[in-house]
């Protein structure tokens, strides 16, 4: 009976899980053109940032709410968002000032497992936007860099210009991180690398079968990411996708996420290739 | 000790694994080469005769667009080949190759190599693998691009 009366005292100061908490936007950061980082921080309360890969539900109050994975953790201990501006929501999200007020309802979902991968390679593969997500997991791999062996972290953007956290990835090679990036497109003055990023894997996985690859991007990247993976010796169940779906209610229950038995929101966004990769493939989910 | 021209291509992943002799009969059509940064292997429109194994920097491939300039569509690094137009007629380059940072390459003689292609065609066809999977991975690599996945709203 003692536990009891514990649990009504809790409800009775949590939100429920559909009720959004209002955040404080500290700062915002222009990353690249229509891309910012927002610092969040609730009003009441410690921030919330979840483990590596998890989302938020950020809401901009009578527009709406999106799913925003967590990009990192500020010094201040202020939750980072990583957004783009390509819709209703997100414009004004990635509008919203400083000083203004956000809702958020999270974190939500099943982030990056890295338990399976300590001792062994890793390759990190991002597309665009998908860096965010991968983020605070570079962070981590970052921070226990013994822990690992060759870590590579391989970036894909449109152009040199929406190349993301550009400070931070020569951060990561002076930590010891093998980091390589690729845009599609560039003018003559670019000196890098021209080309789709699974290019850059072949390089990249020297030891197959002790390699686990981290993957997000668009859907189509994920899957010849894989496929690149895969072919370079990887097993397939030690390459996680990080899931993009229309997430609405975060928590499993509106089922606007659904891929085949799973609810991205609940049951992902990170899943694994053996679990995930079939699905990919059905046309019709 | 300076290395042969069939050791070079032995060592490089487009001729791995290919017999001595075929890599000795290869040889005969290459020298050694090593260009500056902004020197051009070739451009647009001129001859395409030979072809490049490069070893070591980066080689800018470019297209020039009227009212946007030079565009860099592709990029070859070291372990890859420029240059496929020495392949087929009329043998005329249809892009810009351009060297982003001092390259070390292998330069192979098209009209050459086609001509011992001509007399093994088990040799030719062996090469002709090699190069289709090479010219495979570059239509995917356009194909994908083409998509402007990163570009498109919704995209990660």
């Amino acid at each position: 009976m003692g536990a009891e009366p514990l649990a009504a005292d809790r409800s009775a100061v949590e939100p429920a899980p559909m009720t959004p908490r209002p955040h404080r936007v500290l700062r915002v950061r222009r990353e690249t053109p229509g891309v910012v980082t927002l610092a969040l921080a609730p009003l009441l309360g410690d921030p919330e940032p979840g483990a590596p890969g998890q989302f938020n539900m950020v809401g901009a109050f009578g527009v709406g709410e999106a799913a925003i994975s967590v990009s990192g953790v500020g010094p201040d201990g202020a939750i980072l968002h990583t957004v783009r501006d390509v819709g209703a929501v997100t414009h004004a999200l990635a509008r919203a000032p400083r000083g203004s007020l956000l809702g958020v309802r999270g974190p939500y979902g099943r982030g990056w497992d890295l338990a399976g991968s300590l001792g062994g390679d890793v390759v990190v593969v991002a597309g665009g936007l998908g860096l965010a997500p991968l983020r605070p997991l570079i962070r981590a791999l970052s921070l226990r860099r013994n822990g690992f062996g060759r870590i590579s972290v391989l970036v894909g953007a449109r152009s040199p210009e929406q190349l993301l956290f550009l400070a931070e990835t020569s951060r990561w090679r002076a930590r010891g991180l093998h980091v390589d990036v690729t845009v599609d497109q560039a003018a003559v003055g670019w000196s890098g690398r021209v080309g789709l990023v699974t290019r850059l894997i072949d390089g990249a996985v020297l030891h197959p079968s002790a390699t686990t690859g981290f993957v997000c991007g668009p859907e189509v990247m994920m899957r010849f990411t894989a496929r690149a993976l895969m072919s370079a010796g990887v097993e397939p169940s030690r390459i996680q996708l990080s899931m993009e779906r229309n997430m609405r209610c975060g928590v499993g229950l509106c089922g606007h996420c659904q891929l085949g038995p799973f609810f991205v929101c609940r049951d992902g966004p990170v899943f694994g290739h053996e679990v995930v990769g079939p699905l990919m493939e059905v046309r019709e989910l | 000790m300076e290395r042969s021209i069939a050791d070079l291509l032995a060592a490089h992943p487009v001729f791995a694994g290919l017999a001595l002799e075929d890599l000795a009969l290869i040889a005969g059509c290459g020298r050694n080469t090593a260009f500056p940064p902004g020197y051009y292997l070739f451009r647009e429109g001129a001859r395409a005769d030979q072809f490049f194994v490069v070893r070591e920097g980066r080689v800018a491939v470019e297209i020039f667009v009227p009212d946007r300039g030079g565009l860099v569509v592709d990029t070859v690094d070291p372990g890859e080949v420029v240059g496929a137009s020495w392949l087929f007629p009329p043998y005329a380059w249809e892009v810009d190759a351009r060297c982003v940072e001092a390259v070390r390459a292998v330069a192979l003689d098209g009209a050459c190599l086609r001509t011992k292609c001509d007399g093994d065609p088990r040799l030719g066809y062996e090469l002709m693998k090699r190069f289709a999977r090479v010219l495979h991975e570059r239509i995917q690599s356009a194909q994908l691009r083409l998509l402007d996945l990163y570009g498109t709203p919704g995209g990660r």
